[in-house]
């Protein structure tokens, strides 16, 4: 069970979390024309890295805020947690 | 009946309180403080059971964790529990045990003629033998290795026992109470620290129960009691025995068992039999010291060849010696200290030793004590069938590959002793990368990758001295840079006598013209024959080796095999060791049973009950539930001897013809408030939200990005910036998380808060055409007319005192309104409505009833919104802005959800009018087409119209816009049936929606 520092909690136990994929996702913006290949890429694309990944978390069993986390892949070293407006 | 294999002075057993147990069904008695081990080797009883696959006798070969065979069926309070290890498990009175894989006895095997018979099981027999005939397998094999094989029966009966986890958090943990145990404990909690330190065994101690030394100016085991006692009365530290620590995981997180129980005759009221431990250390101290490794020769697996160690433990702790005329077989010191320890207890011990002329202070007080040594000799052959009772020796050349002329001995037990294997599971675990040490032929942890640290025998340090020095000095460092104390303990001086190296031969030639089994893995029966066949074909990864061979599978895990399977391949192989490398360990270090691993989460326990503050009416109004997500819900209210097909049928019955009452509290609610609020809605909907006015609801639906339907519901605006919305049931967190998500991470400039409100709200949803009157009743100073209080209209009112928000909204079909009162108050809002209701017929309905009325209009749900279909599946498309975007929209473009015969919810009635579909049923055109009948749809969800007294139901079916009027069949492979069905519109009733909005 990993251990994640929740910015706002601190350090927690990972029971308290629920993952939320990549972090490097940017959703496209409203009302704006975008091609299939780029719709297509948000919405299912993702790489599955082996390695440094910048993921998200939710704290659903405490503050519920989502937060950022740099996290290996491989080994389960975190490396940073920060605030969801945070960049990381 | 006497023991006669007891000592009467040694031993720490407490002689004042003797045990009676059962074994195989035969009396004996031990004393307290007794494994059921020792205490059947008290009784001189060393046959406790069959091999698993060969059925040979089996005896005992250890004293603890690391025994590969001597496990029992064990009974206890009226429960059983296979695969036992009699080494652990402690006596108890009124103790029961039996042999297992033995068929039909532990003395007459049938199995065992495998073993006389030749067709012995060499490496791959399974998967080479029992391919063909196929039907052979189920007939003929299975039967036959299912009944000769296996570690015993697991109960059939419910658990009564309680289990409990604990989560715990600490500076320190120390897994093992050895000399590294104690000595970095005791230096850690003097210097402040929060210690646990755990110990598998009952006694506290580990190897300084056993061996003669001296610490300071006490013996061994006095200063591990001195130590123990001053830990414990220690407000900082936690002591546990009979707890093994075994599994290291992520982030310093380790898993501890704790049998509170397993070593009593019942386990006490209020105590749980087992306790797991989640603990998360800051740093971990693994001092788990090391396991003897066996040598290997020929019959090596007769009961009464053990490890040296575990004979040595059964006489000084529990007194009981393993034979009377032992043969010591060894290739190092150890093996010695057991040969003095029978001397001093008045038996003859004889020395084989490996070795050409070693020296050392204990050769030496061997020597002078007058034992016989027989130095450059090897055991051939263990010899007799279900005991030993002689031994093939002789001696061998110093290149260790020729043996002299073969002679007999006569012995009842052969303790071996092929040096020691640092228990390193732990270590690696952790993601240690192990490192091999030539000087031990072992592995040993390398570079730590969590904060973990390998004292004493376990790190490959086997003197005392070292090791306490280490471990006093690696307890108040890491303390140190915990709690920045600085209060350093000076380690004690140690007496303890030197001891030479170790022979590395490990393996017994085989004699000219003899053919003895050598066996590596005594739990599996894996030979030396049989890793010498598998890497005759071929296999060479050490994994593939294990697997094909099953060498290390067992419950033991390899305790007492890997290394010498290591050795052989590598022989083999002319590599050396860390070349083949060691598999890998993983979690659990020894088995934990299935209880713990649960602990208190089971029955309707398993996760938690929600219950509505109306709950308890239900209950009295004879309300039969049903799980809805974690909520239980009346399903009906049961009148007389009802079915559920008669209650649900007269409740909806009685919506349509007057007025029911269902309690709609689980329904998620979520208060959203902001300037921002109806931006939100807007973009999270995929309908228009900017212009409800303030006092109206409306029906939304919204997509997840990839277009599919995540949920539907009403949401209600209460006031300028305040809005209520509702999702389903099953829904709710999802919804929640996702307006959050969008909130806090992709439009974090929308001024809005969101926050459930599930629970501090309490809803009635009242239906039928009788339910305005029964409104108007209810609040008499509101206009409850349709101008007063049109559809998806809102108000706030008051109910008899009680503040009351009204939303006239309807899932029924129905006109109908939802009332919600804060939750303290929604029995009475539930008792006003019934009372008030009386003069209006009004019946409580349940959720059979709710589908059944949602379903006959075409409401879609949560059988329809399946994670599979979007808004057109649903015929929601009108509800699909063409003007803004929203979260979702992009994806509706796909070229699959604008296919011209896109699937689409229809109705389905079948011909006969009389015969309900199951739901799940596939919609084929042609029901007697071969397999596999092309799928046109499925049914969703299937009711009994109460409107039209027939069956009806709802499917999702390709290209359904154009299937109206069209004859198929509905197929039910797993109900057996195959109906003939119509194709109609899913709006069965009121396909306009006037009663609604009447
Ligand atoms: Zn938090």
């Amino acid at each position: 069970m990993l251990h994640i520092k929740c910015p706002h909690c601190g350090m927690r136990s990972q029971n308290e979390f629920s993952y939320g994929g990549d972090a490097t996702v940017k959703r496209p913006e409203l009302n704006k024309e975008i091609s299939d290949q780029d719709w297509d890429n948000f919405v299912y694309y993702r790489k599955s890295l082996r390695g440094k990944h910048k993921e998200l978390w939710q704290h659903i069993s405490g503050c519920r805020q989502w937060i950022k986390v740099e996290r290996d892949t491989a080994t389960h070293e975190i490396f940073k947690t920060v605030k969801a407006h945070e960049d990381i | 009946m006497t023991q006669n294999y007891r000592l009467d002075k040694i031993g720490l057993i407490n002689r004042d309180k003797k045990l009676s147990f059962k074994f195989n069904g035969k009396n004996y008695f031990g004393y307290e403080g007794d494994t059921l081990a020792s205490a059947l080797l008290a009784n001189g009883v060393h046959l406790i059971g069959r091999s698993f696959k060969y059925h040979r006798p089996r005896g005992f070969f250890g004293a603890g964790v690391d025994e590969p065979y001597a496990i029992v069926q064990l009974y206890r309070n009226n429960e059983t529990e296979p695969n036992v290890k009699t080494t652990e498990q402690e006596l108890f009175e009124g103790l029961e045990a039996t042999s297992v894989n033995c068929w039909p006895s532990v003395n007459f095997d049938i199995g065992a003629i495998n073993n006389f018979l030749k067709v012995f099981l060499p490496a791959g027999f399974y998967y080479k033998t029992f391919m063909w005939p196929k039907s052979f397998w189920y007939k003929v094999y299975e039967p036959i290795i299912r009944k000769a094989a296996g570690l015993g029966v697991a109960s059939t009966k419910h658990d009564k026992e309680r289990y409990e986890h604990k989560y715990e958090y600490c500076d320190l943990l120390i897994a093992g109470s050895g000399p590294s145990g104690l000595a970095s404990a005791y230096a850690a909690a003097k210097n402040g620290a929060r210690v646990i330190l755990a110990e598998d065994k009952p006694r506290f101690g580990g190897t300084l129960l056993t061996s003669e030394v001296n610490i300071g100016n006490q013996t061994g085991k006095e200063w591990a009691e001195n130590i123990i006692s001053e830990l414990k009365e220690m407000p900082n530290v936690i002591v546990k025995n009979r707890s093994q620590v075994f599994g290291y995981y992520d982030h310093n997180m380790l898993v501890m068992s704790e049998k509170l129980s397993d070593h009593l005759p019942k386990t006490k009221k209020y105590n749980p039999k087992q306790r797991l431990w989640y603990i998360r250390a800051k740093e971990v101290l693994i001092s788990s010291g090391s396991i003897e490794r066996p040598l290997v020769f020929g019959n090596n697996d007769t009961p009464g060849v053990m490890l040296s160690s575990a004979a040595k433990e059964y006489l000084k702790v529990y007194g009981v010696l393993v034979g009377k005329k032992p043969l010591i077989f060894t290739n190092n010191d150890s093996g010695y200290e057991t040969a003095i320890e029978f001397k001093k207890n008045g038996i003859e011990p004889v020395i084989l030793d490996t070795r050409k002329e070693p020296n050392s202070e204990i050769i030496e007080e061997a020597k002078n004590l007058g034992i016989q040594i027989k130095f450059s000799y090897v055991v051939v052959a263990a010899k007799g069938y279900k005991k030993v009772n002689a031994a093939e020796i002789a001696k061998i050349s110093d290149n260790k590959n020729d043996l002299g002329t073969l002679e007999n001995i006569t012995c009842d037990c052969i303790c071996v002793s092929g040096f020691w294997t640092p228990t390193i599971h732990l270590a690696s675990q952790s993601g240690n990368k192990t490192k091999f040490d030539k000087d031990i032929d072992a592995f040993v942890p390398g570079v730590s990758k969590q904060s973990e640290t390998t004292l004493g025998a376990a790190n490959g340090t086997f003197t005392l001295a070292e090791t306490l020095k280490d471990s006093f000095n690696a307890g108040y460092e890491l303390s140190k840079k915990i709690t920045k104390n600085d209060n350093k303990i000076s380690h004690p001086t140690v007496v303890e006598k030197n001891k030479t190296t170790h022979d590395k031969f490990w393996c017994v030639p085989l004699p000219k013209g003899k053919n003895y089994k050598r066996f590596l893995d005594f739990q599996n029966d894996v030979a030396v024959s049989d890793i010498e066949i598998a890497l005759k074909e071929g296999y060479r990864s050490i994994e593939h080796v294990k697997r094909y061979t099953t060498l290390g599978m067992a419950t033991d895990q390899g305790k007492t095999s890997n290394l010498n399977g290591l050795q052989l391949v590598s022989n083999i192989e002319n590599k050396i060791v860390p070349e083949v490398g060691h598999t890998t360990f993983r979690p659990p270090y020894t088995p934990v049973t299935i209880g713990a691993i649960v602990g208190r989460e089971v029955g309707k326990h398993s996760r938690p009950t929600r219950k509505s503050p109306m709950h308890s009416w239900h209950e009295k109004n004879n309300a039969v539930f049903v799980d809805a997500g974690v909520w239980l819900r009346p399903r009906y209210y049961k009148i007389g001897e009802e079915t559920l097909f008669e209650g649900s049928k007269r409740e909806a019955k009685n919506v349509r013809a007057n007025v029911g009452v269902c309690d709609v509290t689980t329904l998620g609610k979520i208060d959203i408030k902001g300037p921002d609020a109806a931006e939100l809605l807007n973009r999270v909907y995929t309908n228009a939200w900017l212009k409800l006015p303030v006092g109206k609801a409306r029906y939304g639906v919204m997509l997840r990005e990839d277009g599919i339907v995540m949920d539907d519901g009403t949401t209600t605006r209460i006031s300028e910036n305040h809005y209520h919305m509702t999702t389903t049931t099953a829904q709710a967190a999802n919804v929640l998380s996702h307006l959050e998500y969008y909130l806090q991470l992709v439009w974090p400039e929308l001024n809005v808060n969101v926050v459930s409100t599930t629970e501090q709200w309490a809803g009635a949803a009242i239906a039928g055409p009788k339910s305005r009157n029964l409104l108007q009743k209810l609040f008499p100073n509101i206009d409850a007319s349709t101008e007063g209080l049109p559809f998806m209209g809102y108000i706030e009112a008051d109910l008899f005192g009680v503040h009351a928000r009204i939303f006239r909204i309807s899932f029924s079909g129905e006109l109908a309104y939802e009332v919600n009162v804060e939750s303290d108050n929604g029995n009475f809002m539930w008792e006003k409505i019934m009372e008030v209701g009386q003069e209006f017929k009004i019946q409580p309905y349940g959720t059979e009833a709710l589908s059944t009325l949602r379903i006959e209009m075409g409401h879609i749900a949560g059988s329809e919104l399946d994670g599979r279909t979007i808004p057109y599946d649903n015929s929601l498309e009108g509800l699909v802005s063409k003007k803004k975007d929203f979260i979702g929209k992009r994806s509706l473009d796909r070229e699959a959800f604008i296919a011209d015969d896109r699937q689409k919810v229809v109705g389905v009635v079948p011909i006969d009018k009389k015969t309900s579909i199951p739901e799940g049923s596939h919609l084929v055109k042609d029901a007697m087409a071969p397999i596999p009948n092309p799928k046109l749809g499925y049914i969703s969800a299937s009711c009994w119209s109460v409107e039209y007294d027939n069956p009806f139901s709802l499917a999702i079916l390709k290209d359904g816009k154009n299937m109206i009027g069209q004859k198929l069949f509905a197929m039910s492979p797993l109900k057996n049936k195959t109906i003939p069905v119509e194709i109609v519109s899913s709006h069965y009733v009121d396909p306009k929606g006037e009663r609604v909005r009447s």
